[in-house]
């Protein structure tokens, strides 16, 4: 009830305009602020968000690229970017560089408002900020499902009885989709059912490489199986190409990233069977484990190390203003994402992600030495995918190449 | 313009033209699909369900009410204002052609004309400079440029542009001016001019039809770069072509194809007066008559 | 020309290149023997918003710290790196070579290696679509130079097109075309007769669609460079070879052909270098699963969530090198003209 409060007030505060909106936040910083970070449309809001304030000049360079320049433009001294917008993924590349700085001081004097859960703290420092998070669950066509009598698969074994049955009847030749692109997208997609088999990558601990167990076989072998029931050509789908192949109406079953949920239908010229059809649900589990077979993200804001700290806290209060419970009252970004903000209600869309907290799935590994076990994988399953060689032999693979890699950056000896 | 010479028997001339349509068809089809299909909405455009809708436009009539849409071009150019990166790679592209015209016409000679054995090294050595993979160059470059406050900035882009071009500047012209007779600038000389007037008067007026293929292809290059100006400019200092990859979208989140094939679309037009106005100049120029005497 | 004359013409050209391309080869050569610190781990308990607390392992940046401040370029690792797993894999090619039983083996596990795997594709590649592409360029070429003058511009522009339209999109629009479902895939479907007929799917096919691509999206320059080249034609020599009966064909092979060497040479020399590199088209394709080449490596290396500055160093030292050998038989014979000329 609070929430929808807040909206009807947000709704006469947007009446009286956008610039005593602005003020009235009060947001006032006395030095620059510069952030870089990803495009999407909810971290354009959190750009345009900091941008909001007065005093001083905040700059923003949003690209997909930002990977690629963030540990640049950090390093220098000043660094060009005093912040960094992040997911679990990247935040390790700025750790192992160590150009981000703890934000503890800034918690304590600027903190109130956030909520305990959006502090992401590493060994007792907190490092960043996360507003919204992320997961890859299914999504599937109830009109069809209900064609042939069953309910939304709630594991990987359903899924493939529902494809299989899908299938039989004539509705679809390839019910499944999945982004099975070799190379990153391949490689999350092992990463979820290698997490639901209860695998793990690491020998506790260590930046030894453990993906050729039983959980890393069982895991190719269940992709494998998924991957007779979709298009042939599924090597190359990556998630735009494989939501393509849903909006045609080609494929009923497809486990998908949450943060596309919302605009999965509302693309131009979406067919009515697709747009009445749509359902999203929570991520499935493999093999009778517990735990889904899927990853949780988040994405958040870290404050760079190398600038003054009238800068930091300059940047901690532009970043803060831009992730603020008012935000939502506008009922288009409060669509954007799953917020872990404050008074954020879950959209329809968001209902998988939210589902996937609740089940208990794994966060994404934050471990320095995960983004080059995540590369090797991306290049070297492919083969089995193919049927060159069996599963131990990929794995093999993946543990070689990751070995020379975690070697070449000191990760192993 | 063919001289009797060049004057064909007719089943040849028929088997020229038929090649030249069937290339026609090879090198445009693609294009006039795209200009067609950006029309459309995106389920036309890459119309997988069946690829007969992207003729017919069938989930354009459903979602706008007629087969042809300009939802694509008002998106791009109003929306997403792409004309402030098509300024941008306009800027790029003019600054990018000047420079290394000048310098590479002046390198490129001295290569042609200069008959000790450090201009073929040199020549290669370019060579092999080239041949340096241009990810793992501007990766290079990110740091330094951080730290001196050049990153971001059209000017930087500019010349790293121009700098990474000049090999294949320098080789193309060098050929040209190697097909440019000697004697030409020689007789120049005896005439009492040194080697700079030389050049000026007798090598600038005959050479344009190798400079302009060389531009073009200079023009072309910082057109459609990616590599370099993905990395090395500020969201607010785009061109077009890093614009056009935002548009496509990320892992996580869908782009919209279709402001992106719209706005390729429109890129086009610029290059297609340039090229109709520049045909000229790469038709006339020098002959061989102008040589001998 | 005088040295001083010729410095003076050079120096701006060569100014740029030694700022822009001779330094960062350096600075690339000296990446590629140096490696990041060992780095000292610490386990540490993380907490993520929805899930709670987990013990993770983090860098210890304080004991690092010291050691990079030490030497700042990283620990010196010699050609440790151009010899691992990720580059010449020197070990487990001699391991391969020990136990393979045959050369089918072999070849197998050597092709199951990054950098081979790569160099397999990109050879074929390269070896295939270059002398295509010349010879197609030629043809183009003398076909559009015979045409009336008011369509040359036209087709001239239209001949460029497959290298204007950028590849981010042009690879993507032939990437649905190519798809089983699109317009040429369909035609190939029906003309296979076999309605799982598809050129991602298979490797072979997926090599020929490349291929294909490659000659297609670079076909248009040699035909720009040819068709400049063409203007410059001595119409005399033509004129007298025509007065001595010779075909036409004798034309084009005794008067054109040579007239155009020195182009052919150079089209030759940037072609077979920029196919060498080829990465484009990889990536517009996704398909990685198929083909990979060594500029794909270095653009993996470089992408990844962790970035690995040394290995990408190394394999752009290897492309050098691996340009370079592939130039030499053209450079052997640029030097032989050079030096017939003098």
């Amino acid at each position: 009830m609070f929430v929808k409060n807040l909206a009807v007030a947000g709704a006469f505060a947007g009446l009286m305009g956008t610039a005593a909106f602005a003020a009235g936040h009060g947001c006032e910083i006395g030095a620059r602020v510069s952030i870089v970070g990803n495009e999407f449309p909810a971290i354009q809001t959190v750009g345009a968000g900091a941008q909001e304030c007065t005093g001083a000049e905040v700059t923003t360079n949003l690209t997909a690229d930002h990977q690629k320049i963030n540990v640049a433009g950090m390093q220098g001294n000043p660094a060009e970017y005093t912040s960094a917008i992040i997911a679990n993924s990247s935040i390790v590349a700025l750790m192992n560089e160590d150009v981000i700085r703890p934000l503890n001081d800034l918690v304590e004097t600027h903190g109130d408002g956030l909520q305990p859960g959006q502090l992401i703290r590493i060994g007792g420092d907190v490092m960043a900020v996360a507003f919204m998070a992320n997961a890859q669950h299914l999504m599937y066509r109830k009109d069809i499902l209900e064609q042939i009598g069953v309910e939304p698969p709630s594991t990987y074994e359903e899924m493939i009885e529902a494809a299989q049955m899908i299938r039989d009847q004539g509705i679809m030749e390839n019910p499944i989709g999945g982004a099975y692109a070799a190379g990153w997208n391949l490689a999350q997609e092992f990463n979820n059912m290698f997490l639901g088999f209860g695998g793990q990558h690491f020998k506790p601990g260590t930046a030894e490489p453990s993906v050729n167990s039983e959980a890393g076989v069982n895991a190719l072998n269940m992709m494998k199986a998924l991957s007779e029931y979709m298009n042939p050509d599924f090597l190359t789908h990556d998630s735009n190409a494989t939501n393509a192949e849903y909006r045609a109406g080609n494929i009923a079953l497809l486990n998908m990233w949450g943060s596309r949920a919302a605009t999965q239908t509302t693309t131009e010229g979406v067919t009515d069977a697709v747009k009445n059809g749509h359902a999203v649900a929570g991520p499935m589990t493999v093999g009778g484990g517990s735990t889904p077979a899927s990853t949780l993200w988040w994405d958040g804001w870290t404050v760079a190390k190398n600038i003054s700290d009238a800068e930091a806290e300059a940047t901690f209060l532009a970043m803060k203003n831009a992730i603020r419970p008012a935000i939502l009252e506008d009922a288009e970004v409060a669509k954007q994402a799953v917020w872990l903000i404050e008074g954020y209600e879950p959209t329809d869309a968001a209902v998988g992600v939210f589902e996937a907290a609740k089940a208990g799935t794994t966060p994404y590994p934050m471990l320095p030495y995960m983004g080059l076990m995540h590369t090797a994988l991306g290049n070297e399953l492919a083969d089995f995918m193919q049927g060159k060689e069996s599963a131990e032999q990929a794995l093999a693979d993946v543990e070689a190449a990751y070995t020379a890699a975690a070697k070449e950056k000191g990760f192993l000896q | 313009m063919a001289s009797r010479a060049q004057r064909m028997p007719r089943s040849l001339r028929i088997a020229s033209s038929a090649f030249v349509l069937f290339w026609f068809v090879l090198a445009a089809f693609p294009f006039i699909w795209t200009v067609w299909g950006s029309f459309k909405v995106e389920l036309d455009f890459f119309s997988i369900a069946d690829w007969t809708n992207a003729i017919t436009g069938e989930r354009t009539k459903a979602a706008h009410g007629s087969p042809f849409t300009g939802a694509g071009y008002y998106g791009a150019w109003v929306q997403e204002e792409f004309w402030r990166n098509v300024i941008n790679t306009g800027i790029v592209c003019v600054f990018v052609v000047c420079t290394s015209l000048t310098i590479g016409t002046l390198g490129g000679y001295a290569l042609s004309r200069s008959s000790y054995n450090y201009t073929f090294w040199l020549l290669i050595t370019a060579l092999i400079f080239r041949a340096m993979p241009p990810i793992t160059l501007v990766a290079g470059y990110l740091l330094p440029f951080f730290q001196w406050n050049l990153w971001g900035i059209l000017p930087t882009t500019i010349i790293v542009l121009v700098a990474i071009n000049q090999p294949f500047t320098l080789w193309m012209l060098h050929s040209f001016f190697k097909n440019i007779p000697k004697e030409l600038d020689e007789s120049a000389k005896v005439d009492g001019c040194n080697q700079f007037q030389a050049f000026r008067r007798v090598i600038i007026p005959v050479m344009w039809p190798g400079v302009i293929t060389t531009g073009l292809f200079s023009f072309l290059l910082a057109y459609n770069d990616f590599a370099v100006t993905s990395m090395l400019l500020s969201e607010s200092n785009r061109t077009m072509v890093p614009e056009i990859a935002a548009f496509l979208g990320t892992t996580y989140t869908e782009g919209n194809v279709m402001f992106a094939v719209s706005a390729v679309v429109s890129a086009t037009v610029p290059l297609f007066i340039l090229v109709m106005f520049f045909q000229r100049q790469i038709v006339s120029g020098l002959t061989a008559g102008a040589v001998k005497g | 020309m005088r040295h001083k004359t010729f410095l003076w013409f050079f120096l701006p050209t060569g100014l740029a290149m030694l700022l822009f391309i001779a330094l960062p080869i350096v600075s690339v050569l000296v990446q590629s023997v140096f490696a990041p610190h060992e780095a000292v781990l610490k386990e540490v308990e993380n907490c993520t918003p929805l899930v709670g607390c987990v013990t993770e392992t983090t860098i210890d940046q304080e004991a690092t710290r010291e050691l990079r401040e030490n030497q700042p370029l990283g620990r010196f690792v010699g050609l440790d790196i151009y010899l691992d797993r990720g580059h010449l894999a020197v070990a487990e090619v001699g391991q391969a070579w020990v136990d393979a039983a045959t050369w089918d083996e072999f070849w197998h596990r050597l092709f199951n290696l990054p950098l081979y795997r790569a160099l397999s594709f990109t050879l074929t590649f390269t070896f295939l679509v270059t002398p295509l592409l010349i010879l197609l360029g030629l043809m183009i070429a003398l076909a559009v130079n015979s045409l009336h003058r008011h369509l040359k511009g036209l087709m001239i522009f239209f001949s460029l097109l497959p290298m204007i339209v950028t590849p981010l999109i042009g690879s993507l629009i032939l990437f649905w075309m190519i798809d089983s479902r699109g317009i040429i895939g369909s035609a190939l479907v029906s003309i296979a007769g076999d309605p799982n007929f598809s050129l991602k799917a298979s490797t072979g096919l997926m090599w020929v669609s490349l291929i294909v691509y490659g000659v297609w999206h670079s076909a248009p320059f040699a035909f720009v460079v040819f068709y400049a080249g063409l203007q410059t034609l001595p119409k005399d020599q033509l004129e007298s070879a025509q007065i001595d009966g010779a075909t036409r064909w004798q034309q084009v092979r005794y008067v054109v052909i040579p007239h155009l060497m020195p182009l052919v040479t150079f089209v030759a020399l940037i072609q077979l270098m920029d196919n060498f590199r080829i990465f484009e088209p990889i990536v517009g394709f996704n398909a990685s699963a198929h083909a990979t080449s060594l500029s794909w490596i270095i653009f993996n290396d470089l992408g990844g969530e962790t970035r690995q500055l040394s290995a990408a160093s190394a394999t752009s030292v290897l492309t050098i090198f691996g340009v370079a050998i592939l130039l030499s038989p053209v450079l052997v014979r640029t030097w032989r003209d050079f030096r017939g000329k003098t």
